[in-house]
């Protein structure tokens, strides 16, 4: 079990650092998916079944389509920015 | 210069959090505050465990916390998302001006059928995780994500189909009123905010908890007419 829930947080981990710095901002928003689902198998395995739900159907299932109409409607590839 | 700033700014904050703990945790009357603090945190949560059942007839004790003790705080989060949603609504309508995007083709024959088969399951799953959340894990926010899931379904798979956004408004107004109004009768019956008013029934059954099943099923339709708004509004359906 201890096994499992390291290898559950270290792909959290690695989500997370993807998701900050993946350039394609989808690839980041799947990133981020990722880290609410893994964080959710947490929160049940942790005995918080109400909490693992709303992480599992709000943070991985539906800030993702949000996020993806966002980038619907902008800019898909985040833009080099300048250091003045 | 900026990464200045934001670095000057970073430092200014780590110095306040730490001179923060420091003054909690290394001073003697701090430590003795934090002491307490976590004493209160104790008894709290060993009371909800030990009369939650008795004072409110919910078998789950997280609806119990989160519906009547700590009701208020429902209420303001509520508030927050009504507010993010009525935020979402006015910046998107600002700019309906830009000229409509090629429309997209309708979905094939597959995805339509199975979209219109799988969303009064959706539903179905969605109402009864509101319905039951003072038996079972879930409750109002997690029901009405899952119902606004089945609407984001639709407007995924079946195009063309959206449905009227008007509906989504008047839901949302009408189960939040009934939130307000179910809470102020608390106060005006007892003398508290969401006091538990109702008859209590037997523990354990889906006719308990007085109040509790009443306000999970307005947050459930609450927040799941607002989340389907806000998919209505960004996903460019909405008249």
């Amino acid at each position: 079990m201890i096994i499992f829930q390291t290898f559950v947080v270290l792909v959290m981990i690695v989500a997370a650092v993807a998701a900050a710095r993946f350039g394609d901002l989808l690839n980041a928003v799947i990133a981020c998916a990722l880290v609410s689902l893994m964080a959710s198998i947490i929160f049940y395995f942790l005995q918080a079944p109400d909490v693992a739900m709303a992480e599992a159907s709000i943070g991985a299932g539906l800030t993702t389509a949000i996020f993806i109409f966002a980038i619907n409607r902008t800019v898909r590839y985040e833009r080099n920015e300048k250091t003045d | 210069m900026r990464r200045l700033i934001s670095l000057s700014l970073l430092l200014i904050v780590a110095l306040g959090i730490s001179l923060c703990f420091s003054g909690a945790y290394f001073g003697a009357e701090g430590a003795n505050r934090a002491g307490k603090l976590a004493q209160d945190r104790v008894n709290f949560g060993q009371r909800y465990n030990s009369r939650g059942l008795e004072e409110n007839g919910a078998g789950n004790i997280v609806a119990s916390v989160v519906v009547n003790y700590r009701g208020f705080d429902t209420l303001g989060e509520v508030t927050v998302l009504f507010i993010a949603a009525v935020g979402l609504a006015v910046v998107l309508s600002t700019r309906r001006e830009k000229p409509a995007r090629v429309r997209a083709e309708p979905a094939s024959l597959v995805v339509f059928t199975g979209c219109r088969f799988l969303f009064p399951l959706i539903l179905l799953l969605g109402s009864y995780i509101f319905i039951h959340g003072h038996l079972t894990p879930g409750g109002g926010f997690q029901g009405g994500a899952v119902v606004a899931s089945g609407f984001l379904l639709v407007y995924l798979g079946c195009r063309g189909k959206g449905l009227r956004s008007a509906g989504f408004t008047v839901t949302e107004s009408l189960s939040g009123l009934a939130f307000v109004v179910l809470a102020l009768v608390g106060l005006a019956v007892g003398g508290s905010l969401l006091l538990n008013f109702l008859p209590k029934g037997s523990a354990l059954t889906l006719f308990s908890g007085g109040v509790i099943p009443i306000i999970y099923v307005a947050i459930g339709l609450k927040v799941g007419s607002e989340l389907g708004s806000i998919i209505a509004n960004l996903s460019g359906e909405a008249p």
